[in-house]
């Protein structure tokens, strides 16, 4: 049984239609990230699971339990935030220990998970601090310790790295998936960063305009995006037209080029082609899905650069190339030069709108 | 390895009550409710009753018979037009000498500018007749500066005109401080790469910067000399002007109605002044991005010097004023007997029976400050952080708290009198009680202190309610423990102001009281009337002196306070 799913979820703020009848289920113990841009509706969506909106329509179980009606304080999660949403007049360990019983009692056991907690997120003995002592990273680490120290069902991370620097995310980045996997806590996250999502999740949710998109592992998202959003949204994509020819061919301008679908002959495709999978030959080599193209623009990006180019034969149609610095071993592509380039068959991904 | 069976339970859920919600649910609700009941009754219900008062005949048909009479008899165009021109003329007056006083302390260099801010401050710690009493003792027919007016009378026109610049310059100051405290110094650095001179900047970068401040701070002195009765009633002579008007038909001839009428002529350019600020505040808000760096004043002898000399005089008049008062309740007999004595406060005040009157004004400021407080700051957090289902109550009771800045005092205590006074109401029993004025009181300082508490809300974190629901501690614990010791100086700030503010004024109980429950400032008024110049000021002094202590103490309590229990303020990283 899934661990929560969303039947026909419609959210409005007026006019807006902020949730467009999503579906979606998230099975225990999986990590599902949220994707999308600013106004896409993935923070929405993750508010109405902790009950912090009430959708207009549409139903959210969790465990099999109806929970769509039901206040934050009957449904059982953790949040975390990112602004920290520390309290900032309590110490770490009251700030930990906030969801947790008070009572005399159970003084010894919740100063034992306090303990625990901290320890976990790789803070111990920061009990007696205040969150201003400590860094943007740290105070994360709290609020996450904070909200699994009830060992919730679920935990709801909303953009929880996005005000932290380069460095600090990246490292948070991998400590709270390992640790995710260690707890084994269902976990839905909010972020608009696409290398974040493909890092961390199992599985990827990718929204626009209150629509979800597409759902899958972060591979499948990557390499098989079902539409122009997410092609455009997760990495970067040349989108070309081309015509479908005898023989699992398609004619671009002057240049044939072998793919791997099943098209019927005659029909007009759009597909997309990742910058990275582009090769780049010896001049004179000849081998399948080759083409001549020439340099109109040179980006150096450091581990890497880009390249604007037009072939040679379809002129209409930009290709944006992406070359590892170690790639080209020393090769200088300059503006004007003229470069042999292949696309592989597997390479070329027609694309199958969904409406 | 984590293990979940040492762990404690998660705190177990709250008793159900009503489809399937609890009382930690409805409890904002709850509260709102009482909340909108309690400004109905003590705002909404009485100035409506002016409505009615003044637009009902004896037989009860709709009229506008009383406003026709009104304007039909002896003198009140005079009064209109003269109410009009005071007010801006001690507009005019008082804004360029707020403005220059502040822009010396925000954005220059000059010595000693924390000093001045206090001094700039100290009318306020007086009722505003202080400065009237004062100034007919400087140029009074026994003043010491009687000659400087060159033969005309300081009772009159001149004399209301100086004591309103100095009761609404405080006012003034204060928005102003406020809207010259930031400023984009990117700007000045951009204006100084093209080669501006001084005076561009000023008129191109500064005063635009500061164009709704100074707005705001000429509405709010334009609705002060409105609206304030005080001043002209002791040194107005003569002189007709509409609060005073009010003033003479209510407590001199009992006329409520023709008072009531009259309070609404007041009230208009008064609601017209707080919805044109309103507007102008509303718009104010992105004028300043989060990305601009503050300006910062860099040493000028020349201007600090002209603005240190410009502040230094208009201090020591400042300070004049108040001293003139306290040396007045010092000496035996004005200006004949400059012996010092304390007989003005024994005799005078203590023997004489007056001396009540200051205890019922420590208890009235006391009890407002008491309740006004948590009353306004718990209103303000429903607001802010109890967002829920009852959206048209939550703007209904944000409209009910923004009403009273846009209705004077005068207006107020009419309204009180109307409606309580009613022999059918069920809180008759109220009227002429301390419990009527704290309450006119609570409601008359309302909406500064709700700004004040709803500044401190928006700033603190928006997902705290979140957060502690997820965690499954209900609201009012999460108020306790945290926005509660956050917004501590805020809420001890406002119930200094409320103390002061209700130590201080004249306006709405000055038709509220009996001659058990009179106020101390209300009795300076009477003080007057009767010639007992030194047992007024006496009394004038005690407050002013009890205003200190108070501020005095709030900034000892505070540095206390935030020193032992609340050392999160002073940890850095």
């Amino acid at each position: 049984m899934a661990q929560l799913k969303i039947q026909q979820l419609v959210k409005r703020f007026g006019n807006f239609v902020a949730l467009d009848h999503i579906e979606l289920e998230v099975e225990r113990g999986e990590f599902v990230v949220l994707l999308g841009p600013s106004g896409c509706g993935k923070t929405t969506l993750l508010r109405a699971i902790g009950g912090l909106e009430i959708q207009d329509e549409g139903k959210i179980f969790q465990a099999g339990i109806d929970i769509s009606r039901l206040p934050p304080a009957q449904r059982n999660y953790g949040i975390v935030f990112q602004s920290y949403a520390l309290f900032p007049n309590l110490s770490v360990a009251e700030n930990v220990a906030y969801g947790l019983h008070n009572r005399k009692a159970d003084r010894q056991m919740t100063h034992q998970r306090v303990e625990q907690m901290l320890t976990l997120v790789g803070l111990p003995g920061s009990q007696e601090k205040f969150p201003a002592q400590l860094s943007g990273g740290q105070q994360q680490r709290v609020a996450l310790a904070r909200a699994l120290a009830t060992s919730p069902e679920l935990l709801l991370l909303d953009e929880p790295l996005s005000a932290l620097d380069a460095i600090e995310r990246q490292r948070l980045r991998s400590e709270i998936r390992s640790l995710q996997t260690r707890l084994g806590v269902t976990t839905i996250m909010v972020t608009h960063d696409q290398e974040e999502a493909l890092a961390m999740a199992d599985r990827i949710v990718v929204m626009n305009l209150g629509k979800i998109q597409q759902i899958g592992t972060p591979k499948a998202v990557y390499r098989r995006p079902e539409n122009d959003f997410v092609a455009d949204f997760i990495g970067r994509a040349n989108v070309l037209r081309g015509t479908v020819l005898e023989g699992q061919c398609i004619e671009i301008g002057q240049i044939r080029l072998r793919y791997r679908g099943t098209e019927a002959c005659g029909t007009n495709v759009r597909f997309h082609i990742r910058p990275e999978e582009i090769r780049l030959l010896s001049t004179l080599d000849r081998s399948e899905n080759s083409f001549y193209a020439q340099v109109v623009k040179t980006e150096y990006l450091g581990a890497y650069s880009l390249y604007t180019l037009v072939p040679q034969g379809a002129s209409g149609s930009e290709l944006v190339a992406q070359y590892a610095t170690n790639y080209l071993n020393g090769w200088r592509i300059v503006p004007g030069a003229t470069l042999r380039l292949c696309i592989p068959p597997e390479a070329i991904r027609p694309i199958h709108e969904t409406p | 390895m984590l293990s979940s069976t040492t762990l404690p339970t998660r705190r177990q859920m709250p008793q159900r009550l009503l489809f399937g919600k609890t009382l930690d649910d409805y409890l904002p609700t709850i509260l709102l409710l009482i909340a909108a009941g309690a400004l109905s009754v003590f705002l909404l219900l009485p100035l409506g009753t002016i409505l009615l008062g003044s637009f009902r005949a004896e037989d009860g048909s709709i009229t506008l018979s009383r406003f026709a009479e009104y304007f039909a008899s002896a003198g009140t165009t005079t009064a209109i037009w003269n109410t009009v021109w005071i007010s801006a003329l001690v507009t005019a007056i008082t804004l360029p000498l707020a403005f220059f006083y502040a822009y010396a302390i925000q954005r220059s260099c000059m010595p000693l500018r924390g000093f001045f801010r206090l001094i700039g401050m100290s009318p306020l710690l007086g009722p505003s007749l202080v400065g009237a009493i004062s100034f007919i003792q400087w140029f009074g027919t026994q003043g010491v500066l009687n000659a400087w007016l060159g033969g005309h009378s300081v009772y009159g026109p001149i004399g209301i005109v100086i004591s309103s610049v100095y009761a609404s310059f405080p006012h003034a100051f204060m928005i102003l401080l406020v809207a010259l405290a930031s400023a984009d110094g990117r700007l000045y650095e951009a204006a100084d790469a093209l080669a501006t001179s001084r005076w561009r900047k000023f008129t191109t970068i500064t005063l635009p910067g500061a164009k709704y401040g100074l707005i705001s701070a000429a509405m709010v002195v334009f609705s002060y000399t409105v609206s304030d009765f005080s001043i002209p009633k002791v040194i107005g002579g003569n002189f007709q002007v509409l609060a005073m008007e009010i003033y003479v038909q209510v407590v001199g001839q009992q006329n409520f109605n023709r008072g009531a009428v009259i309070a609404l002529l007041l009230l208009l350019p008064v609601l017209l002044a707080f919805l044109i600020d309103w507007r102008v505040q509303r718009r104010q808000q992105a004028s300043l991005t989060a990305r601009a760096v503050p300006y910062a004043p860099r040493r000028s002898l020349r201007r600090d010097g002209l603005l240190f000399v410009y502040c230094a005089g208009l201090a020591i008049i400042l300070l004049s004023v108040l001293g003139m008062t306290a040396f007045t309740s010092l000496v035996r007999f004005w200006p004949y007997n400059l012996e010092l004595s304390l007989d003005h406060y024994t005799f005078g005040l203590g023997e004489a029976g007056v001396l009540d009157a200051y205890l019922n004004s420590l208890s009235i400021a006391g009890l407002t400050a008491l309740f006004g407080t948590p009353f306004i700051f718990v209103c303000a957090y429903l607001l802010e952080k109890c967002r829920s289902g009852t959206g048209w109550l939550q703007t209904v009771v944000q409209a009910m708290a923004t009403l009273p800045m846009g209705v004077p005092g005068m207006v107020l205590g009419i309204g009180y009198i109307l409606f309580f006074n009613h022999p059918l109401n069920p809180l008759n029993g109220l009227y002429h009680t301390l419990a009527i004025m704290v309450i006119a009181n609570v409601v008359h300082y309302y909406t500064s202190c709700h700004l004040t508490s709803l500044t401190a809300l928006k700033s603190i974190d928006r997902e705290f309610e979140a957060v502690s629901a997820s965690l499954k501690v209900p609201r009012f614990v999460t108020f306790w423990r945290v926005t509660l010791p956050l917004c501590l100086p805020a809420v001890l700030d406002i119930a200094r102001y409320l103390f002061i503010s209700a130590m201080t004024t004249v306006s709405a109980l000055v038709f509220l009281y009996s001659p058990q429950t009179i106020p101390a400032s209300v009795s300076i008024l009477n003080l007057d009337e009767a010639g007992e110049m030194g047992p007024a000021t006496a009394m004038a002094t005690l407050i002013v002196l009890t205003s200190v202590l108070v501020s005095l103490a709030y900034s000892l309590l505070t540095h206390v306070l935030f020193k032992r229990y609340q050392a999160w303020r002073h940890v850095g990283r």
